[in-house]
């Protein structure tokens, strides 16, 4: 750049530098190029395997209604479906009040604190934390203590990965909210909490349910925690204190044993949470795009 | 603080007609703070809860091992003896490959969406860059198993050994009989698995340059590689570093990615091409079928280096990216 402006000879297309210059410009341009055609090319190579390993199976209806079987015989995974929809349901109907609490005292009350600062700090810490890290502090204090693997230990670990997730968009959506908003409810004589659940909850609906669909998406496909939290059951059960089949410890078992049927099972799930996570993250999209 | 005597003042003036309103009020405002500020405490506890609870379930091997039980490379469940520095390795090797790969590539990406792409591909390439973050973890262990190894092992892994086996003292780190699994395979997959969460902070920070800082620089008769290089990425270094620490973050606690396609041998090897440990599989293998009070306390002493790492890690990572933001909110 120096040169360009000693010498305006410099950006004269026959200059040495200058073409060099332009050269080296092009060649790393291709090369961004090539690093995105790289990040796609997983993802269809990935997701086309999915498709094709997983279509086969999600095609057979006993995928759906039939249990898991043993070791060549022909099944399905009914009770892992359901294990996964009801342990994914109680982590997020437990996880996401807390969230949405802590979340509403960062932006609201303590948005200058050390409280809020430090909780801040540590969430984002936590957002990204080792999974199974979870799965073992839950198996310490719970399973440990009542000396059983079940599926309400599996929904606690789940609702730990919801928490960080809820509590920074409910920060970020409700810091979005125009003050003008808070004292015009002020100014009517409402009190805070009125404000916050009736204004500022009101004006961040949105935001707040897109980070509630992102953490679903997100724990759906979460198999570190719940090995040693829910573990994993052959039969149907309707007990939260037993141990519970779920989709994702279903398909590490499956996969990683020597038998062709439970790998075509295994695909088959893979295929399922991928396409649920996939629906989750593009409707989370799509509602948060609505807002803009 | 001005809220909240506007509010005050609002009540005196609503006294007089309703009381019974009130009253019902005055207790509702601060419970319904006091009740969001508990649930911020219990956020803000956890992670100290989660140290706690994995110090005092290692109790047994921190006080048989001490520290000698990170350079120890025994791990034998039968006589009892434990050492981590099997798994240790494993982790910080496979999450180096991936950064090797990640980085650039996720470079070349941020580049390419905020310099280069046209304004109606950026928000489609963005997304479909994030959607790899979306695919579970397990996924890709399964995809890497089934798909990835058999590949790499027959196309990839021979002309590895046979170009770059041969040089010397670096080609021992290729060395060995190619087969599939191992800790290439391992590192390869998390560099894929990193790739969308340091590609979405850089283009962030990208962003963020002041349009007359390019514009000068173009201005001045720069070509766009000399502007992004000279100018966006000097701006936003130390928010690229932190999405770096982030994406290093995720690298070093990644589960079941790793578990499906690293072999799992408690073994320590140069060769890129044998199989390993990682911490973060090691526990996922073992821990349901770990027997023994020791056992038992070398597996979450394990978990407790990894939460270690990894907390730092992404604490550092926060750090610096709090420091951009921070130059970033003084100057506008």
């Amino acid at each position: 750049m120096s040169a360009v402006m000693q010498n305006p000879s410099a950006i004269h297309p026959g200059n040495r530098l200058y073409r060099s210059r332009k050269r080296v410009n092009v060649i790393l341009l291709i090369v961004s190029g090539l690093a995105i055609a790289f990040g796609l090319f997983w993802l269809v190579w990935i997701l086309g395997t999915l498709l094709y390993e997983g279509g086969n199976a999600l095609a057979h209806a006993t995928l759906y209604y039939q249990m898991t079987p043993p070791p060549g015989a022909d099944g399905g995974l009914a009770n892992a479906i359901a294990g996964s929809l009801v342990m994914v349901a109680a982590g997020t109907l437990l996880g996401t009040p807390i969230g949405v609490l802590a979340g509403t005292y960062l932006a609201e009350y303590g948005r200058h604190g050390w409280l809020a600062g430090a909780t801040r700090f540590l969430n984002d810490v936590l957002l990204s934390a080792p999974s199974i890290v979870i799965g073992l502090f839950v198996y310490s204090v719970y399973v440990a203590r009542v000396k059983h693997f079940s599926a309400w230990a599996g929904a606690f670990a789940l609702a730990l990965l919801v928490i960080p997730v809820v509590v920074r968009t409910t920060d970020d959506m409700l810091k979005l909210v125009p003050h003008t908003l808070r004292e015009a409810a002020m100014a009517l004589g409402c009190p805070s909490w009125k404000m916050i659940v009736f204004v500022t909850y009101r004006a961040a609906r949105t935001g707040i349910l897109t980070g509630i669909l992102l953490a679903v998406a997100r724990i759906s496909g979460e198999t570190a925690p719940l090995l040693f939290t829910a573990l994993n059951n052959q039969f149907w059960s309707n007990n939260m204190n037993a141990p519970m089949a779920n989709l994702p410890v279903v398909i590490f078992q499956f996969a990683m044993s020597p038998y062709e049927d439970w790998h075509r099972l295994a695909w088959g799930g893979a295929a399922l949470i991928t396409l649920a996570v996939l629906v989750l993250n593009i409707l989370a999209r799509a509602l948060f795009r609505r807002t803009d | 603080m001005e809220l909240v005597e506007t509010s005050n003042h609002a009540e005196t003036l609503n006294n007089s007609q309703s009381p019974r309103r009130l009253r019902s009020a005055s207790w509702a405002d601060p419970a319904f703070e006091w009740l969001t500020r508990v649930f911020a405490f219990v956020v803000f506890s956890l992670l100290v809860a989660i140290l706690a609870s994995l110090v005092v379930g290692s109790q047994v091997t921190l006080q048989k091992y001490g520290f000698s039980f990170i350079w120890s490379s025994d791990w034998d469940p039968v006589k009892e003896r434990f050492g981590a520095l099997v798994p240790i390795y494993g982790t910080i090797v496979t999450s180096l490959i991936a950064m090797l790969i990640g980085v650039p590539v996720s470079f070349g990406i941020a580049l390419f969406l905020t310099e280069l792409s046209p304004a109606w591909l950026k928000r489609p390439l963005g997304t479909a860059i994030e959607l790899l973050a979306a695919i579970p973890s397990i996924i890709y262990g399964m995809w890497g198993l089934f798909v990835f190894a058999p590949l790499f092992q027959e196309h990839v892994q021979p002309a590895l050994v046979n170009t770059l086996g041969a040089v010397p003292f670096f080609g021992a780190l290729f060395a060995g009989p190619s087969i599939g699994i191992g800790m290439l395979t391992a590192g390869l997959i998390l560099s894929i698995m990193v790739i969308p969460f340091i590609a979405a902070v850089m283009r962030d920070v990208f962003e963020i340059v002041p349009p007359m800082l390019k514009e000068s620089a173009y201005g001045l008769g720069a070509t766009t590689w000399e502007v992004v290089w000279r100018v966006v990425l000097p701006y936003t270094k130390v928010g690229v570093i932190g999405g770096v620490m982030l994406g290093l973050g995720r690298a070093l606690g990644e589960t079941m990615a790793v578990t499906f396609v690293i072999g799992n041998a408690h073994h320590l090897a140069v060769s890129l091409n044998a199989p390993g440990n990682s911490i973060a599989s090691a526990l996922a293998n073992e821990f349901t079928e770990a027997v023994g009070d020791i056992y038992f306390s070398a597996l979450i002493e394990l978990g407790l280096i990894l939460f270690l790492i990894t907390t730092i890690v992404l604490a550092l990572a926060k750090l610096l990216l709090m420091r951009l933001a921070r130059r970033e909110g003084t100057r506008t």
